[in-house]
């Protein structure tokens, strides 16, 4: 199983425990994430609200970078992820937007390269019987909020991950670690990230609501796999706190993190020491795997 | 409700937005279906549904500073459930380029400053550098107070990368900023 990995720009910064994660999990399972050499930033949202084919050119670069490796490219970031495809599809949908990219990175690119977020490859390429047989700790029955948010599930004609209302991909990964996959209605609603700094009040207003439906829905802990919604809940919580008079105690961890503690990799090498709101909750459910009955 | 809108020339933006992002608008029957999801209604003045019509009915350049431009978070979630495959987020993306181009106000909130902020990061070191982009958009937005109490904790936490990125082919990205210049420049 070998990828060529983009890691994005957040992996140096603001979400060093989803890279430091996923690549503790990969290595641990035998995945070869191979990084892009010389990768650049995918544009984010910024560029596609400025400009269409800048917004195709930029992931289009690292999609080359891919095809010249011959690799398929594996995402941890969901917005990297959701820009990669959406190139992708605007790239193979319009001739115009293809000569257009061309002429902008300097070669041509046909929208050919496969993409796929580390989520996808855990599930379809190694597969939960086997992944199961790996853990050698348990959630023992944790209550897990998944929550997928905006941009791995649309629109689901260009990302084709899951289903977009009902999404389950991150649930199935949480009950073959021993925990429980709550059902709660705000699995796909959005935390406001694209705000969180223009109009951060009403941000805050949108991740309150998905932090606050988590705890009344019975949730121990919140499972992301998007750098943005975990900036938004975690970082933003005491905000949260402050903008509805509650006190919260959410932790919100990367799918990667919970993986990587059931794999019984330390703590320090999935960044655990860098989330605002402390997981000791969900650290003192762990069990040894064998005393978990399935 | 009334819808007013101010007719500037015979085909207002509809054609020109319609062209810019592929969509045709006339499939919409105005079933709300957008704004009942759309997380923003709750905050905007006129909701994904309400600019659709204001377009049907020959709005002009003023539609440009309707709140929902900067506002729209781009979560597709209109999209996803529009019963005609509207792909209405990308009228927005639309939208908000005519906007740039024709100078038109922001409301609250500067967006474009954010997104010319983080874009300089990009070009200039072909990934991006959150501490320099955050510090361009607090400087020119006058919130440099805002959310100031986080910092000590994401630096001693390694969540805010204190040296600019390395590392990325910066060649190709700055052709693709001077391509993006060119455009604009033919264009005008």
């Amino acid at each position: 199983m070998r990828y060529a990995y983009y890691p994005g720009c957040s992996a140096h910064s603001t979400a060093r425990d989803m890279h430091e994660s996923a690549d503790a999990v990969a290595r641990l399972l035998g995945i070869d994430l191979v990084e892009m050499k010389g990768w650049s930033c995918c544009g984010a949202t910024s560029a596609h609200q400025t400009d269409r084919v800048m917004a195709a050119s930029l992931p289009a670069a690292n999609l080359l970078l891919a095809k010249e490796m011959g690799l398929d490219t594996v995402v941890t970031c969901a917005a990297c992820y959701s820009r990669m495809k959406a190139a992708n599809h605007e790239i193979t949908s319009s001739a115009d937007m293809r000569a257009a990219v061309a002429d902008a990175v300097g070669q041509p690119y046909d929208g050919s390269v496969r993409v796929r977020h580390f989520v996808e490859i855990l599930l379809e390429d190694v597969g939960i019987d086997k992944l199961r047989k790996r853990f050698k700790k348990s959630l023992n029955g944790l209550k897990v909020a998944s929550y997928y948010g905006c941009l791995l599930v649309r629109p689901s004609n260009v990302t084709h991950f899951d289903d977009p209302e009902n999404p389950t991909s991150l649930d199935r990964l949480v009950t073959a670690m021993g925990g429980e996959g709550i059902d709660w209605p705000h699995k796909v609603e959005c935390c406001g990230g694209g705000l969180n700094l223009t109009r951060t009040d009403v941000a805050v207003k949108l991740s309150a609501s998905i932090v606050e439906m988590a705890a009344a829905s019975g949730a121990d802990c919140i499972a992301v796999a998007c750098p943005m919604c975990q900036a938004s809940l975690d970082l933003r919580q005491k905000d949260i706190d402050a903008a509805t008079g509650k006190k919260h105690h959410m932790p919100v961890l990367y799918i990667t993190q919970l993986l990587g503690l059931c794999l019984d990799i330390p703590e320090k090498e999935l960044g655990l020491n860098r989330l605002m709101v402390s997981p000791a909750g969900v650290l003192k459910a762990l069990q040894p795997a064998s005393s978990h009955k399935v | 409700m009334t819808i007013k809108i101010k007719k500037q020339s015979e085909k207002g933006l509809r054609q020109t937005a319609e062209e810019m992002s592929g969509v045709d608008l006339s499939l919409c029957y105005q079933c709300k279906k957008c704004a009942s999801g759309c997380p923003v209604t709750k905050y905007t003045q006129s909701p994904p549904s309400e600019i659709i019509r204001r377009l049907h009915l020959g709005a002009g350049d003023e539609l440009l500073e309707s709140d929902l431009v900067w506002m729209c978070l781009s979560c597709e979630t209109c999209y996803g459930r529009c019963p005609m495959d509207i792909n209405i987020p990308a009228v927005i993306d639309a939208l908000r380029s005519l906007a740039l181009e024709k100078g038109a106000k922001s409301p609250k909130g500067d967006m474009p400053l954010f997104n010319r902020k983080f874009l300089e990061t990009v070009k200039a070191y072909g990934r991006s550098y959150d501490l320099s982009m955050i510090m361009g958009y607090k400087l020119g937005s006058g919130s440099l107070m805002q959310d100031v109490e986080k910092f000590p904790s994401m630096l001693a936490k390694g969540k805010m990368a204190v040296l600019p990125p390395l590392g990325a082919e910066k060649k190709v990205v700055k052709r693709i900023f001077d391509r993006s210049k060119q455009a604009k420049g033919k264009k005008k």
